[in-house]
């Protein structure tokens, strides 16, 4: 801790301004951090809270004069950041700075190889000779945990996973050995074991070289798998900020002990059998195969989305379904609402069987709803909300006058005001809009809800209301829920019966206490493992006291 | 009031003046017999009169007597209701078949894609100047002519468009509900197309325009409407002797079109909801 003495990056008094119209003047008001060698900074927020945008101005990636500071310093190594040239600001990012972003998926060139993306950073920096620059390119690629670095480097970026491709981005950020990472969110769009390998890695590669890493998240759980401090930020300010454990332990301001009390705990909340003996749905060895359409000169390609899954449900009950994304957990969903034809098997929904296609949807009559996962995109931007909610009941054949009626109840039930009929859904915020979805779902008074990652796209505080909403609905409504979801954590506190998908199979299933505590399947322990949890202390403490 | 559209579009100074210029060639044509002092085909002064020299004739007359300005005042008339009607006859061709293969897809969507493409594959004004011989040049055979050339654009346009909106979740909570086909194409995925589909038909109007006058210009143009394509092509032989009486005509065309364009780059502007806050 010799080197402690001075930090890396010291931010004092950051504004940075919102362009006109905006919903507040300053994204970031007089915020100050700082970010010591070989330790790691995370800043958390919810969106909205200008965490990004302190990134953004550490990088000089703010898309000016729109949005630009006004105020403050960013002192990297002494200097400040503010006042250089673009030139001066290029020479830093890349050699002095590195950056990892959210969506590996898209920070790739999907034309370029592997090995030349990597060498665009040699290129813009130093120059060395062609053999040397593939040499450490082959280091590089080994050094963050790639397979194969000799074949990977020829590759294309479509071959590889999404984790794959995270990799690949901090090896680029880390090539030339730079003094600061700044990873923003870089393991939001991953799956829960992928994020546990990622954080590993980050947390060795760091201990290895002394990195400093400025750690953009709005996860608690992730927080402390990683975090030395903590700044917690809520529209704009910093309004908590220390050591992770302290911070974590006893939080002092009360937003941040709304945030971490939303982490959902995981702990299986109801434990009531219910005694009602109706089975609302059966689902009897589904299958469901994906073919790509085989053209002239190439062979159609088969993905088995799911394998003979099996499971029922009463009336009352909610159905976890648990798997990492393409385990085919979304596919079983869709067939379940009769948006999706599937190969064999049978769906019974109250013991009758349910024909394929639009007949499916015409037998079921609207008692089979479905919550979507983007509540951006799950209603229609031309549509006023009262519109929305009752165009289903009277397509069902309900007079207008009494479904505008139930539309506003439903509202109201909801927790939105009655006004909200009549206004648009952009007016809404992404949790608002989930509430509106799902009255647009009880308005055709269904009993059976099915619900694809219902909460995934939305900040904890509001996930935590989103899924209060979903059991008080329960209760009320005596729905039988299929949840689907990646996090573990929100379907063991949702779920009665838990059932874990891995690539079209259903691995485990069975009551959420028993999967949970005493888990069979080598899988769902690995999920369960990969879980990011406040209790458990950061792995470099540990590693102290041993 | 100043909505959020008015402000986009009025940031493209461009789009602005093409609107002004737009409006005056509505205007005069809305107004045009009462406005015009004379009969565009009556030999009312000596031909080959200079413009600016006679009063009542600022444009001058052509090669048999007859009143330029009074011309254009009712070419504009023909121009801009054979421009509206073929674009809303191609549109309601268009939109119908792209929307039934874009929502259907499969085995509907590729036989109509190919019926499509049998229009694209044939040159657009070579039939149209074909269609206009076989059904005799009238208003109605001219505004048949253009709308059957120019709707495929549209058609593929409106294709894929509802290709990715069939696949939105909003659509796919409409059919959860129960509700019919045309419902949906109609109230659920249609009104989000409509952006660049009033884009689209703000250049066809233009482009209307153009093929009404190139027709009229070949003589295929309605013989009881003055128009200017006419105009143009009847002032041919002269050019040299008698300027004027192809450059004003010529003169309304270019600023016509130019200011649909315009017009239509500012819609499309205005209709962006992602250029809000940035400059242009």
């Amino acid at each position: 801790m010799s080197v402690a003495a001075r930090p890396v990056l010291d931010i004092t008094g950051l504004s940075i301004s919102l362009p006109a119209g905006a919903d507040r003047a300053l994204a970031v008001e007089r915020a100050s951090l700082s970010v010591l060698p070989g330790q790691t900074l995370c800043v958390v927020g919810e969106s909205g809270s200008g965490k990004s945008m302190i990134a953004n101005a550490v990088m000089g990636l703010l898309p000016r004069p729109q949005v630009a500071p006004v105020a403050g310093q960013i002192l990297f190594e002494g200097v400040d950041l503010l006042t250089l040239t673009e030139p001066q600001m290029r020479e830093l990012r890349g050699r002095r700075i590195g950056m990892v972003f959210q969506e590996p998926m898209t920070a790739l060139n999907p034309v370029m190889r592997i090995g030349e993306q990597i060498g665009e950073v040699f290129d813009a920096h130093v120059s060395v000779p062609a053999a040397e620059k593939r040499r450490r390119i082959l280091a590089a690629l080994a050094d963050v945990g790639l397979p194969e670095p000799e074949l990977l480097i020829d590759s294309y970026p479509f071959r590889l996973s999404g984790g794959q491709r995270q990799r690949v981005m901090i090896a680029c950020a880390l090539v030339l050995e730079p003094v600061l990472l700044i990873c923003d969110e870089p393991t939001t769009a991953l799956d829960v074991t992928t994020q546990a390998q990622i954080l590993r890695l980050i947390r060795e590669l760091q201990q290895r070289r002394g990195t400093a890493v400025l750690f953009i998240t709005h996860d608690f759980g992730v927080v402390s798998e990683i975090a030395d401090h903590v700044v917690v930020m809520q529209t704009g300010q910093v309004v908590e900020a220390g050591p992770a454990r302290r911070v974590l332990d006893a939080p002092q301001h009360p937003y941040t002990r709304k945030l971490i009390a939303a982490i959902p705990h995981g702990q299986a909340q109801r434990a009531t059998p219910t005694d009602d003996t109706l089975r609302v749905l059966q689902v009897q060895d589904l299958c469901k195969t994906y073919r790509s359409s085989h053209g002239l000169f190439k062979r159609g390609r088969a993905v088995q989305a799911a394998k003979n899954i099996s499971f029922e449900l009463k009336r009352g009950e909610t159905l976890g379904l648990v798997g990492e994304s393409g385990s085919g957990k979304s596919s079983v969903g869709r067939c379940l609402v009769g948006l999706a034809p599937f190969d064999s098997g049978r769906i019974l929904f109250k013991g009758r069987n349910l024909s394929q296609g639009a007949a499916f949807r015409r037998e079921a009559a609207g008692k089979i709803q479905m919550v979507f996962q983007d509540p951006y995109a799950s209603l229609n931007p031309r549509h006023r909300v009262g519109a929305a909610i009752a165009g289903g009941p009277i397509a069902q054949g309900i007079g207008k006058a009494e479904a505008t009626a139930r539309a506003v109840e439903l509202l109201k039930l909801v927790g939105l005001a009655a006004d909200a009929a009549e206004r648009y859904p952009h007016e809404f915020s992404g949790g608002q809009r989930q509430r509106i979805a799902i009255a647009r779902a009880l308005a055709m008074q269904p009993e059976l809800l099915v619900a694809d990652e219902p909460v995934s796209a939305l900040d904890v505080s509001v996930q935590a209301q989103v899924l209060a909403l979903f059991a008080q609905v329960r209760e009320q409504f005596q729905l039988a829920m299929v949840f689907i979801t990646h996090d573990l954590r929100v379907a063991g506190q949702m779920c009665d019966h838990l059932a874990v998908m891995q690539r079209g199979e259903l691995v485990e299933y069975g009551a959420t206490q028993q999967v949970l505590n005493d888990p069979q399947h080598a899988y769902t322990r690995q999920l369960i493992k990969a879980v990011p949890r406040l209790t458990q202390p950061p792995q470099h403490l540990t590693m102290a006291v041993a | 009031m100043k909505s959020p559209f008015w402000r986009r579009f009025t940031r493209n100074k461009g789009a602005v003046a093409g609107m002004a210029v737009l409006l005056l060639v509505v205007v005069v044509a809305l107004l045009g017999p009462w406005i015009a002092t004379n009969d565009p085909w009556g030999m009312v002064q000596q031909p080959f009169l200079h413009p600016w020299t006679e009063p009542g004739f600022a444009l001058g007359t052509d090669t048999l007597g007859r009143d330029i300005l009074s011309g254009m005042i009712y070419g504009a008339r023909i121009s801009l209701l054979i421009g509206a009607v073929s674009t809303v006859v191609a549109l309601l061709i268009g939109i119908t078949l792209g929307a039934i293969a874009g929502y259907f897809g499969g085995l509907v969507d590729a036989a109509l894609m190919r019926f499509t493409e049998i229009f694209q594959a044939v040159p657009s004004f070579a039939l149209a100047i074909v269609l206009v011989a076989i059904f005799q040049p009238s208003v109605g055979s001219i505004v048949a002519a253009i709308a059957i050339v120019s709707w495929p654009p549209v058609a593929r346009l409106v294709r894929s468009e509802f290709l990715t909106l069939r696949q939105r979740d909003f659509v796919q909570a409409a059919l959860l509900a129960g509700q019919s086909t045309p419902r949906i194409i109609l109230t659920q995925i249609l009104p989000n197309a409509m952006s660049p589909i009033i884009v689209m038909a703000s250049l066809m109007v233009a482009t209307a325009i153009l093929l009404e006058s190139s027709l009229s210009f070949l003589g295929l143009g309605d013989p009881n409407q003055m128009s200017w394509g006419y105009m143009v092509g009847s002032a041919r032989t002269v050019l040299r002797q008698a300027w004027w009486m192809a450059l004003f005509p010529g003169l309304a065309i270019v600023l016509t079109v130019l200011a649909l364009n315009l017009v239509g780059e500012g819609l499309s502007d205005g209709l962006n909801t992602r250029l809000d806050g940035r400059t242009k």
